[in-house]
């Protein structure tokens, strides 16, 4: 290899931060409305919570231990694709849920993007929203909230899939016999909230 | 059609495209050059037909977007600049603090100098730099040859 090509080889001097430049591209981004989903981590009791907000609110919020690359190619099938890592947009949803594990907050007010949620199971997960801090209700009475008084099974389903959860309740949901039910998080996590809210002794 | 997550473009190739960007326009401005990238790219990604080859149509942006910068800094007033005639100014970008060499490499044809980064910054065999710049294996050849004369005239000054 001749001279000139080794030195070509040797390449230019290059640093690059990468977690800056990210930041930028973020705000950036947002500010030029091309983010269509803007997602963050944030910490909490139940291991790190990673959250996914569009424009018009939350969409999805994954529990640590959910595969986050699946998350993330389903919401760019089903949402946009026009996908970034961008905290400061997320900030609302984060600080919300912080303030909820340190019991500061019982009602959150961040907005609810329900975009993920169609048909039956938009019924059953509106009238969870409505289930208020501090009480519990039953699969039976959200299949009648939502229209459909027999399907208690297909309302435990709807609320199995619920792509938000903490923030649309479905963990204030349980058996009328006062049984936990189930919880697509895992059962310590349904726990750990209700004994947060007050419903269920420590 | 499924285009993956925009933010995967940006996990696995914005380092890569840094540094094709530095050497194409320098350091100085490689890093607005990459963020112009990534912003038109992201402009335009829902409108995709297909997701093959993402990774060449990001290149292809950014050596738009260091060709539209070197012609900029090009023109730019030499106001500041004492002594230098604003046509040997257009010739090459000789402001921008770098050695000959990349100097050189920044006056090439964009063609050429994607050819020449792909080939010898990234060391990639004639087959990669087309697959990297959608183009033939043959056209990949061309670019790095007559990209190379040139730089050897241009060092030979």
């Amino acid at each position: 290899m001749n001279d000139l090509e080794h030195q070509l080889g040797q390449g230019p001097d290059t640093a690059f931060d990468v977690s800056r430049f990210q930041a930028d591209l973020g705000r950036r981004a947002s500010q030029s409305g091309l983010l269509d989903v803007a997602y963050a981590a944030v910490d909490s009791p139940l291991g790190d919570l990673t959250v996914f907000v569009t424009p018009r609110g939350l969409v999805r919020l994954a529990y640590e231990g959910e595969a986050i690359d699946a998350t993330l190619q389903e919401l760019a099938e089903r949402v946009s694709p026009r996908i970034l890592h961008a905290p400061e947009r997320t900030d609302n949803a984060r600080r919300e849920l912080e303030a909820y594990f340190a019991g500061r907050l019982h009602a959150f007010t961040q907005p609810v993007d329900w975009s993920l949620i169609r048909g039956f199971a938009a019924e059953v997960l509106h009238a969870t929203a409505r289930i208020p801090f501090g009480s519990v209700s039953t699969y039976g009475r959200m299949a009648i909230e939502a229209g459909s008084p027999r399907a208690a099974r297909a309302a435990g389903n709807a609320l199995g899939s619920n792509p938000i959860p903490i923030v649309v309740p479905c963990h204030r949901v349980l058996h009328a016999d006062g049984g936990l039910g189930g919880y697509s998080g895992g059962l310590h996590r349904k726990r750990f909230l209700l004994q947060l809210e007050g419903t269920l002794p420590a | 059609m499924h285009l993956p997550p925009f933010q995967r473009l940006v996990d696995d190739h914005a380092p890569e495209l840094h540094r094709f960007l530095v050497a194409c326009v320098g350091p100085t401005d490689a890093e607005d050059c990459l963020q112009e990238t990534f912003l038109s790219a992201l402009r335009a990604y829902p409108r995709l037909r297909h997701a093959d080859n993402l990774r060449a149509w990001l290149y292809l942006i950014a050596q738009r977007k260091a060709t539209d910068l070197i012609r900029r800094v090009g023109r730019r007033p030499v106001s500041d600049l004492d002594g230098v005639a604003p046509e040997r100014l257009s010739e090459a970008p000789r402001e921008l603090p770098d050695d000959g060499l990349w100097l050189a490499v920044r006056g090439l044809p964009a063609k050429q100098r994607a050819a020449v980064v792909h080939r010898f910054v990234f060391d990639l065999a004639y087959v990669d730099v087309a697959a990297r710049m959608g183009i033939t294996e043959e056209a990949a050849r061309q670019n790095v040859s007559a990209g190379l004369r040139r730089l050897r005239q241009e060092m030979d000054r």
